[in-house]
């Protein structure tokens, strides 16, 4: 929600110019119950302008005095006041109300032109005043704020109107069985209740959209937030204490790099494929032996066991360019055709002569060409002294 | 000397790209915005651009579309620590001449930076893999130009080199022609990457943004 959540109900918000005090009767400089008074101070004018209100209302069949009695028992006096009040809550909401409808029927029977106006305006003004009450601060400042410009105004007045025309057209005809004046009164009042409240409905709703994705947003700030600290400021103490070895702290900033651009920009391909089994192999390769393995993938394929084996081999050929070819970047490309998978792994290091590689050397013969065969594939190894190393490897899908 | 513009809107990167780059090519002005970028180009005419994909105000997107029209005889090369495919596509086909991430080495980028000057583009490894695999099936609805919209056998042999890590005058050596024809045929590539509108290009690079 939008405002200050936790706004205490008075004090603090007296202090506030904006803030509208709560309707209190007045326990002391009074006249009569406090009523009047109380009424002026919550809308900041002048008690003798209320006064003056309720003796005129006095003239129209004595409904100032009613009014005036009825707000004498609903209004409470300000807490901390000498006189609590003497009834319970309902019973004053109670004798309120039935004092309120019987006076205004009466008056109503007594004065036809004058009351067929008046039941509707006096009970649309009386449930005006009680939802005014139950609001909160900031609603009711809201509501200032949208009513008061130029256009609330006027949205204000006609919707008030409608309302009332509405009343008036249900209680001229009461008697009356005309189906469409009972659709029209409707229709009025529907309309002039839709004008008088539809910014408030719009705005609650709007504010429970405004909640709900403000609490999506959180959430992922939440996360975002633990994965940083899970990861980057980790790597970042990390670094610190090993700022002396710029080995270690290459391949540091390195395993974090691919974790984040696998977090940022990372196809998230299903989990079990072969692009996603190689990337993890050439992370690791990285983290281990401190050099760059730049993967390119293009296409993909489910990863069976002759893939898996595949992906071994790919593991092995990056892991012997790191320990022997001495150079700090290798190349993994992998391609995924219709029948097979094509990988190469490529160095521009130290090279050898793969026709003098000693017996005892597994890694290339077990690890990559004996694994790899076993499954049906083909590794072609190009080497040359000085011209770097290549491994071409083919798996049968 | 190649007059370099360098667009960036992390001053740290600036002062490290011109350290780095200073004894191979002449830097002639940089910007950190895109107004600056757009009337700094205007301005100083320079060779190449180094053009940042990522800034506050549209990025190295916003800046082609202000002022490529106008410098006909000005390379962009893209820089970014993106490696996301659709940044790389996007910024292409609004007219780079090529696309390379920050991590690349010093050497490297004087390299390329020279190699879009003459006329060249410049494939990283990557870019090459996601060429080959934006062009990899064949177009399935007829299409105005097929020609644009299909790489002929000898320009996949080339981008499967590149993705594989080869410089040019290995491809050259490992395919028995000249370096000339390996370029030539990048540059065709480059061109149907920029030109064709085969539906595969977009729905892939669809596929690779719905993350």
């Amino acid at each position: 929600m939008r405002g200050p959540p936790d706004l205490p109900d008075h004090g603090v918000v007296a202090e506030n110019a904006l803030a509208v005090p709560r309707l209190y009767r007045r326990a002391n400089r009074k006249v009569l119950g406090g009523v009047a008074s109380g009424i002026a101070d919550h809308l900041r004018i002048s008690p003798a302008r209320v006064r003056v209100v309720f003796i005129l209302l006095t003239f129209a069949n004595g409904l100032g005095i009613i009014l005036y009695g009825a707000y004498w028992i609903v209004v409470p006096t300000p807490p901390g006041s000498e006189r609590p009040t003497r009834f319970a809550d309902w019973l004053r909401y109670g004798v309120g109300v039935v004092m309120v409808v019987g006076t205004v029927f009466t008056v109503a029977r007594t004065l036809p032109p004058l009351g067929q106006l008046l039941i509707p305006a006096t009970l649309a003004l009386f449930g005006g005043a009680l939802i005014w009450r139950q609001a909160s601060e900031t609603q009711r400042l809201e509501w200032r704020r949208t009513t008061l410009g130029g256009k609330g105004r006027i949205r204000l007045a006609l919707g008030a109107a409608l309302v009332v025309a509405g009343g008036v057209v249900v209680v001229a005809r009461a008697n009356a069985s005309g189906v469409t004046v009972a659709v029209l009164a409707v229709v009025m009042t529907v309309i002039g209740l839709a004008l008088l409240t539809g910014p408030w409905w719009i705005r609650m709703v709007s504010d429970l959209g405004e909640e709900r994705s403000e609490r999506i947003r959180s959430q992922e700030r939440a996360e975002l937030a633990a994965h940083l600290h899970d990861s980057v400021l980790q790597t970042l103490a990390l670094i610190q204490r090993n700022a002396s070895s710029p080995r270690e702290v290459t391949r540091l900033a390195r395993g974090q790099e691919r974790e984040l651009r696998t977090l940022l920009y990372g196809a998230r391909t299903a989990s079990g494929q072969l692009s996603e089994a190689l990337r993890g192999a050439a992370g690791e390769v990285e983290d281990a032996y401190a050099i760059k393995v730049d993967v390119v993938v293009v296409g993909d394929a489910p990863l069976s066991e002759r893939f898996g084996a595949l992906v071994a081999a790919c593991r092995e050929a990056l892991v012997n360019a790191a320990k022997h070819a001495g150079v700090e970047t290798v190349s993994l490309y992998a391609e995924v055709e219709d029948s097979a998978c094509l990988c190469f792994v490529r160095d521009r290091g130290s090279g050898f002569d793969p026709a003098a590689v000693d017996a005892d050397r597994q890694g290339l013969r077990g690890s990559i060409i004996g694994r790899v065969e076993r499954h049906g594939g083909q590794v072609s190894v190009r080497s040359s002294p000085g011209a770097g190393t290549e491994v071409e490897i083919r798996m049968p899908k | 000397m190649t007059t370099v513009f360098l667009v960036d809107d992390h001053a740290m990167f600036r002062a490290g790209v011109r350290a780095e780059l200073g004894q191979f090519v002449q830097l002639v002005g940089e910007a950190g915005t895109v107004a600056d970028a757009i009337a700094g180009i205007r301005e100083r005419h320079p060779d190449v651009v180094l053009l940042d994909v990522h800034m506050p105000d549209g990025g190295g997107l916003a800046v082609l579309a202000g002022v490529a029209a106008e410098a006909p005889d000005t390379r962009f090369l893209a820089l970014s620590v993106s490696d996301a495919a659709e940044d790389v596509i996007a910024v292409i086909r609004a007219g780079a001449r090529g696309y390379v991430t920050k991590t690349i080495s010093a050497a490297e980028l004087a390299d390329a930076v020279r190699r879009v000057a003459d006329g060249d583009v410049v494939f990283s490894p990557r870019l090459a893999g996601f060429v080959l695999d934006a062009f990899r099936d064949a177009p399935v609805a007829p299409s105005v130009d097929p020609e644009l919209d299909q790489l002929t056998p000898r320009e996949r042999e080339v981008l499967r080199l590149l993705a594989r890590g080869y410089a040019y005058k290995e491809i050259a050596a490992e395919l028995y022609i000249s370096i000339k024809t390996v370029e030539t045929h990048a540059s065709n590539v480059l061109r149907k990457l920029q030109l064709s509108n085969r539906h595969q290009l977009t729905r892939w690079a669809a596929d690779r943004r719905m993350l």
